[in-house]
């Protein structure tokens, strides 16, 4: 896995990404939100609420989570984890900023499912 | 050997005069208590609440039968007292005489009744004691309709009660408005059409002249000759002080008894306390000062040395569930200004008067929070020329601190009084929650604070949130969301008052506990920042909903769907074709026509949107605005053009209002309708805002709904022009936009803000012109096509990259 976590991909630049934004990405296991923050942080999560695979990138991001657009469950960017009373997780990717563009660590993106 | 005291009368003032003797000293007195009534003391403050059906009698007792028991008082309930002979020093009772060393006069006060023709007849009662109240709640388990003489606090307590009870109740009041000595006119409007709210009908300026009836009531004849029906007529114009006893028995008696500030009466060893006392000229009416008396009568009887002063007096009542206060001089007068805050959204009123940079009068109406505050402004004569901007914001907006409204009450000292009632200050509360009283029951018990009249509840709940922090939980009206204590009304009356343009503006000034807010909050700060700044500030595509940012509905699988405008329900065949055309193109899998009067392409691929909106906006079509909060359609019929029946041109009309209209942003959605005649084809009176065209004009009515709630719409006003029309519908669509909660319906803030404060605010002329104006400066920057703009940046609606490409290789 670690020599794999060298598959940084150059996305596009951050601008493409309004604050508080997202925007997809798509891939062979589906679609891929890249979310940035207000405070230009930048996050990859599977574009599917573990509810009802509302599409996440269309929500409302604050701090540093998401709500789906479509039952307001509240989505933790860090770690994918599904905040307050509801439970679920959704898969995240590493991701990051660097001289003003967005990179994601693909390895897991573009291999066949491992599992 | 103890001395002998007897009681006369079981009110509130004797029962507290009771408690403070036997906490002194138990053993000082035998007593004996006469009560003409058949029970012992309760909390008269509660009868309006057994009144309505809130709380039962045995809830408001204060002192049972065991409590007389243990104490070893002689109770001489249901006994009216003949008379007293001063000279044995004995009291003759019905059953009996008793012999004092020393007698208390607590004799209350009886009510007044009007000397007209008839009032003695079966079914007119007075509203003193708990027998009147249970005599008024058999009558209203007849039904029936109910005139309540006197529109002061009773009375109105009175006509609450049997409304609630279900029935049809008539006040009359003799001056200009209700309850004119606590209250000003403006207050005294807001508890008016509060009342006619509650289905109780208030008449101002009634004399009445006249009871009706053979042996009972059956109506109530006014001066000017109105007749009105009556099943049950309850008199309440006022009090006045019993002092039959004490003139019997020769003690001086004025307008009450006249007692000295150790509470004795013209004879050292009778001593008067309550309502039918007077002391330096003054009667004494509400339980504070006499709570005050009461510790005075007991430190007396004990021979300790104690004095009676009568304080600055305010007033906080809670009639029929509204909250309202005054205090010291509201009179209007020269050289004295007005501060006055209207916030009608919450049927809000304040008014400050000033005089010499000092605050001398307040009264409050709806939202009494801060009133503590103004009273101790009033009462210490604190000079408020530095803070007079935002003086009546209250305590939380003074020297530009968060508005956290918990600091008001953590800024209070020690001596505030908290409980006016009991003369409960903060540091009591204080030290009772120290002694491990952290709930509002266990402080009520401990310290008596909040448990009498009640309306300091939600202050002793503020002075338990700030001494015990996180441990308690403040039950606050509702919040907007956890990221703020606000509520949405102090949040637009923030971002107004404080001229509050941004949502970090906004964030800081309010106290926001997050960083950004949430998706509860930002699409509502960003509505109210729009609405209220139009220019200034700039609509936030991040903090709206899907739909409103991506101008489409999104659809359960994530697709989208697309509705064209079609001005006022009319279409072409060229629009026609194009929308075939497009939804061809596209594979457009449902076409489907709304209820709105226009056409919906459902399923349309998220990445395609600008590509459809560009084809329909080059067949001269734009956005329906179908997913927004803001103007959806105005749906018409055909009008003169082609019915037999329409008055006008009604087509013509809704073309002209949704152009005037798209675009707008509202609290909610916003859908009009236009019927050419009352047989209403455009089924406008279950609209928003509906027009329905008659000979002489047009009547324009509001409040309607057909969804969850189904509502007919009510008459705002009938104009004879278009024009008018226009004026009208753009000043209640900017009325509406400034006032409303985000995400209530116009008929849902109707309710809250009453059609005639509406209609008050249309009719004036000058008013409706300039709502009109700032709903056309906000329109000249919102009457666009949005779906023309993003088809400009197109590129932002198609994904980052695409992986599987790569892979693929």
């Amino acid at each position: 896995m670690s020599t794999l976590m060298n598959d940084w991909i150059d996305i596009s630049p951050l601008d493409a990404i309004p604050q508080r934004g997202a925007r997809l990405l798509r891939t062979i296991h589906g679609c891929v939100a890249v979310f940035r923050t207000a405070k230009d942080e930048v996050f990859a999560l599977d574009n599917a609420c573990p509810h009802k695979n509302g599409p996440l990138a269309e929500g409302i991001v604050h701090g540093s989570a998401v709500t789906c657009p479509l039952h307001n469950w509240v989505i933790s960017l860090e770690t994918g984890e599904v905040q307050g009373a509801d439970e679920g997780q959704v898969a995240t990717y590493p991701a990051r900023v660097e001289d003003g563009r967005i990179w994601v660590e693909a390895s897991r993106l573009r291999r066949r499912a491992v599992a | 050997m103890r001395q002998k005291l007897v009681v006369i009368g079981a009110g509130m003032a004797s029962g507290r005069v009771l408690e403070h003797l036997l906490e002194q000293n138990p053993e000082a007195y035998d007593i004996t208590i006469f009560n003409a009534e058949a029970r012992g003391n309760y909390n008269r403050i509660m009868l309006s609440p057994v009144l309505s059906g809130d709380k039962t009698y045995a809830e408001i007792v204060t002192h049972d039968d065991d409590w007389y028991a243990t104490n070893n008082i002689t109770c001489r309930f249901g006994e009216h007292v003949v008379k007293i002979d001063r000279d044995a020093k004995q009291v003759v009772g019905q059953n009996g005489t008793v012999d004092y060393d020393k007698l208390l006069i607590a004799t209350g006060s009886a009510p007044f009744i009007i000397p007209v023709q008839g009032k003695d007849l079966q079914g007119v009662i007075t509203y003193r004691d708990l027998d009147d109240t249970n005599a008024m709640i058999e009558a209203a388990g007849k039904g029936g309709k109910a005139v309540v003489i006197g529109g002061g606090l009773l009375g109105l307590e009175a006509a609450a009660g049997l409304a609630e009870r279900g029935m049809e109740v008539t006040v009359l009041h003799l001056m200009g408005h209700l309850m004119e000595r606590q209250l000003d006119e403006s207050a005294g409007f807001l508890l008016r059409r509060d009342l006619e709210q509650k289905g109780v009908t208030v008449m101002c300026g009634a004399s009445t002249a006249a009871i009706l009836g053979e042996t009972h009531v059956e109506g109530v004849m006014l001066e000017d000759n109105t007749g009105l029906e009556a099943d049950l007529v309850v008199m309440a114009v006022g009090i006045r002080p019993e002092t039959r006893l004490a003139n019997d028995a020769a003690l001086d008696v004025n307008r009450g008894i006249e007692v000295n500030a150790q509470m004795q009466t013209s004879d050292p060893d009778v001593l008067a306390v309550g309502e039918c006392v007077e002391f330096n000229g003054a009667l004494f009416g509400l339980v504070a000062p006499l709570y005050d008396q009461a510790k005075v009568v007991a430190q007396t009887l004990l021979d300790q040395p104690a004095v009676f002063v009568s304080k600055e007096l305010s007033t906080k009542l809670k009639v029929t569930g509204c909250d309202l206060f005054s205090a010291g001089d509201f009179a209007e007068g020269e050289g004295r200004e007005d501060i006055v805050f209207r916030d009608p959204g919450r049927g809000v009123y304040r008014r400050l008067v000033l005089e010499d940079d000092c605050l001398i009068g307040a009264v409050m109406y709806g939202d009494t929070t801060d009133s503590n505050w103004f009273f101790g402004l009033i009462r210490d004569k604190t000079e408020v020329a530095e803070m007079r901007e935002t003086l009546i914001f209250g305590p939380s907006f003074q020297g530009g601190s968060a508005a956290d409204p918990l600091l008001a009450v953590a800024a209070l000292p020690r001596d505030a009084e908290i409980c006016g009632c009991n003369g409960i200050c903060k540091g009591q509360i204080e030290d009772a929650i120290a002694a491990g009283a952290h709930d509002l029951g266990a402080v009520r018990a401990v310290t008596k604070a909040s448990g009498s009249c009640g309306t300091c509840t939600g202050l002793v709940e503020q002075v338990l949130a700030v001494t015990l922090g996180d441990d308690f939980v403040l039950p606050t009206s509702q919040p907007v969301c956890g990221c703020t204590d606000m509520t949405h009304e102090d949040l637009r009356r923030m971002i107004k008052s404080q001229e509050l343009k941004s949502m970090p503006a906004v964030w800081q000034a309010c106290g926001w506990k997050t960083s950004c807010g949430c998706h509860v909050c930002r699409p509502a700060l960003n509505y109210y920042l729009l609405a209220d700044w139009p220019v200034e500030y700039h609509d936030d595509p991040q903090s709206r909903f899907v739909n409103e940012r991506k101008h489409a509905n999104i659809q359960k699988d994530g697709t989208f769907s697309v509705v064209p405008r079609m001005w006022g329900g009319i279409t072409t065949p060229d629009e026609l074709r194009a929308i075939a055309d497009a939804a061809d193109k596209f594979a457009v899998p449902t076409v489907k026509v709304t209820g709105g009067q226009r056409i919906d392409l459902l399923g349309v691929k998220g990445e395609d949107l600008p590509a459809i909106w560009d084809d329909l906006n080059k067949a001269g079509m734009v956005s329906g605005h179908a997913y927004s909060k803001g103007l959806r359609t105005v749906k018409t019929c055909v009008g003169t053009d082609h019915c037999r029946f329409g008055t006008q041109d009604s087509t013509g009309l809704g073309i002209k209002l949704e152009k005037a209209l798209w675009g707008s942003w509202t609290p909610h959605k916003l859908k009009l309708g236009v019927s050419g005649c009352p047989r209403n084809c455009a089924e406008a009176t279950c609209k928003d805002i509906g027009i329905v065209c008659v000979d002489s004009g047009f009547q324009i009515s509001i409040g309607g709904a057909a969804g969850m709630d189904v509502r007919e719409t009510e008459l705002l006003c009938q104009v004879e022009t278009e024009a008018e029309v226009m004026e009208v519908v753009m000043a209640m669509t900017q009325l509406f936009r400034e006032n409303a909660k985000y995400l209530d319906r116009i008929y849902k803030w109707m309710a809250k803000v009453g059609l005639d404060w509406i209609k008050e605010q249309i009719d004036d002329l000058d008013n409706r012109t300039a709502l009109a104006e700032r709903f056309e400066l906000s329109q000249s920057i919102y009457r666009k096509d949005p779906w023309a703009e993003h088809v400009k940046k197109a590129d932002s609606y198609q994904t980052l990259g695409d992986l599987t490409l790569e892979a693929a290789e």
